[in-house]
């Protein structure tokens, strides 16, 4: 264990924001779920009890009768806004007098920096270069990412729980977010910070970084292992591997949309534009993990090739 | 006064009589001073601070509600808001900090300017000035660095609480898209910035970032379809983000141009645009009263 080269990726001013993340996000991450439970129970409570659905002003904060329903903004609210502002500019202040910004060399385009590592935040975009082609991981993924994100609303056909915490009444939707933004978007920003060394190789937090590693892992393509050499056989081959992967995604999707009565009733009211640009984005999402795990485990690079593009 | 001396050809009794007069009349000033220092006791009743403030400051309603509508810092605000929703627990505050952050980068970002230059030449020079030699030069670029970091992370937590309240639902679903816009160019502001300190970071984190360019699909000399187009390493997109063919001089300048003018407007836009729509949706959408499975109601066919 090199607790020294541990020390020294988690100290790295650039990524304090990293652990700092790491802190966060299960934080807030409990913080909604304790809500949402506390939310579920009340629900709960009114769906057996419609004399109390009736009467209940149906929110988990305390209510007494002849309470206002609305405070003034000045002072209840200012004062929270600007007690934040103080809160925030103390951490700045300390963070800025404790770290200091980084500054390297000066820039030199002959002296490659190993590993040559973009800002944290898009070291999920660096991470999915291992698994796909730049044209993928660099362009159309983060445009489908941020196109999937803005259709979130117009997808969404499930009237519940607007404007309250909740897990019951959204449990795929908040399945599907999860997914995406902790484990596929965060854990990589993770993993590119600690995990990935010189040479982007896999260095377990704890390993030492070896700048002579290199790993002789002879990556492997789907059509080769079928023993498919003609450059026609692996386009069809590898047009129908994708197919296959998007029709057993889709209609495993479904099934997840037509599990129980609940989701069976939202898919009633989904429309068929709603419906199948859901399919693609989550087909789509689920493409990634599919080939991280054929490329961790199995040292599978490309699917799909053809003379044009390989996937 | 002078003619009624002249007539008593300057004699000293007229001297003492206007020591008099000067002695009444300093009385009289002195008085109204004492008065308007005695009113000063309550700035709120002078015309400077009526000029400025134009409400009362007192805890009736209506002040309170004035105060907040007729402060174009505030009115942002309505003059009342739903009890629960300024409790932390519903939004975490993270909008309000994002913005809080922009303002702060947007302060600190201007006192770099005086002392940055866009050029090969001086970047890197002026980066190590402001660290050794302009005074609380190094806090000022740590803060600029740290907040703009700290501003990803509320951004990112903000759509996190907005997606677990559900926030996006009708009638809010095109504030979210504004939102996922605003994300976009909060990373974009964060990389461009990147860039400007010109050294080994910076260029090779940009270098990495554009190379990607190369690949996109039709656009890029490098991607699917692109050499089919005519795309060259002199033609294509990365060459039109970075003003040539490798990160260099043209690059520096237009990272600087997009970092310190162009998308700090842009963002401005959206924000004001995010803001209105927060309330003409209604105002922040919670905690809103819980509805049951049981009450959805059927979905107007078109
Ligand atoms: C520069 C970035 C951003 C700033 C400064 C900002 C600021 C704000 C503020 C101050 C509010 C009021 C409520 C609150 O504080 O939570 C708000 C609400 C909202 N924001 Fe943002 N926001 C930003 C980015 C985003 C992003 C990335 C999204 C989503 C993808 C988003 C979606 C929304 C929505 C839907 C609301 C209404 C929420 C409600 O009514 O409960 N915003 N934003």
């Amino acid at each position: 264990m090199d607790w020294a080269q541990l020390w020294e990726i988690a100290s790295a001013p650039d990524n304090v924001p990293i652990v700092a993340l790491i802190v966060l996000v299960p934080f807030y991450s409990w913080y909604g779920l304790r809500q949402s439970l506390a939310n579920d129970r009340l629900i709960a409570q009114l769906e057996t009890d419609p004399q109390m659905a009736k009467t209940h002003h149906r929110k988990t904060q305390p209510w007494r009768p002849g309470w206002e329903r609305e405070v003034h903004v000045w002072p209840y609210l200012l004062r929270i806004e600007f007690l934040a502002a103080i809160i925030v500019t103390f951490i700045l202040m300390v963070w800025s007098i404790a770290l200091n910004a980084p500054l390297e060399e000066p820039a030199n385009p002959t002296l490659t920096m190993n590993p040559s590592k973009a800002p944290w935040y898009f070291l999920g975009l660096q991470e999915m270069l291992v698994y796909f082609d730049p044209w993928m991981a660099g362009v159309v993924l983060p445009s489908l990412i941020l196109v999937g994100l803005m259709a979130i609303p117009y997808m969404d056909a499930n009237p519940l729980g607007n404007g309250y915490y909740t897990y019951k009444q959204r449990k795929f939707a908040i399945w599907a977010f999860c997914f995406g933004f902790l484990i596929l978007w965060l854990s990589m920003v993770v993993i590119g910070t600690f995990i990935r060394g010189p040479g982007w190789i896999w260095f377990w937090p704890g390993q030492t970084w070896d700048h002579n590693r290199v790993v002789f892992e002879a990556n492997r393509d789907l059509p080769d292992i079928f023993g498919i050499t003609s450059a026609l056989g692996k386009g069809i081959f590898g047009g129908i591997v994708t197919l296959l992967y998007t029709a057993v995604t889709a209609i495993a999707f479904h099934k997840v949309l037509t599990w129980n009565d609940f989701n069976r009733k939202i898919y009633q009211r989904m429309t068929l534009v709603q419906y199948l640009t859901l399919q693609f984005f989550i087909i789509t999402m689920m493409s990634l993990p599919v080939k991280m795990i054929a490329r961790l485990a199995f040292r599978i690079k490309y699917v799909w090739i053809t003379p044009w593009f390989n996937i | 006064m002078p003619e009624d001396l002249k007539d008593q050809n300057g004699s000293k009794k007229g001297l003492t009589a206007l020591l008099e007069e000067v002695k009444s009349e300093v009385k009289v000033l002195k008085e109204k001073g004492v008065e308007e220092a005695k009113s000063l006791q309550d700035p709120e009743k002078t015309q400077l601070y009526k000029s400025i403030f134009r409400v009362k400051h007192d805890d009736k309603p209506r002040s309170r509600a004035l105060g907040v509508l007729s402060n174009v810092f505030l009115h942002l605000h309505p003059a009342k808001i739903n009890r629960d929703a300024v409790a932390y627990n519903y939004t975490w505050g993270m909008g309000g900090i994002s913005f809080y952050l922009f303002v702060v980068l947007t302060f600190t970002g201007t006192l770099l300017m005086f002392y940055y230059h866009p050029s090969k030449v001086q970047a890197f020079r002026d980066i190590l000035y402001l660290e050794h030699d302009v005074p609380f030069g190094k806090l000022l670029r740590n803060m600029h660095r740290w907040a703009a970091h700290l501003m990803i992370i509320t951004v990112w937590l903000h759509m996190f609480r907005v997606f677990l309240t559900g926030s996006y639902k009708k009638p809010r679903e095109f504030n979210w898209v504004v939102g996922v816009i605003l994300m976009l160019l909060t990373m974009l502001l964060s990389f461009t910035g990147y860039l400007l300190p010109d050294d080994q970071l910076g260029f090779w984190a940009v270098t990495v970032g554009t190379n990607m360019a190369r690949a996109t699909p039709l656009l890029g000399h490098e991607g699917p379809f692109g050499p089919e187009l005519g795309m060259t390493a002199y033609n294509d997109v990365r060459f039109g983000l970075l003003g040539g063919s490798i990160v260099d001089s043209n690059a520096l300048l237009r990272a600087y141009i997009w970092h310190c003018i162009a998308i700090p407007l842009i963002a401005s836009v959206f924000m004001a645009v995010h803001f209105w729509r927060v309330r003409k949706d209604g105002g922040i959408s919670g905690p809103s009263p819980m509805m049951l499975a049981s009450e959805i109601k059927e979905e107007r066919k078109l």
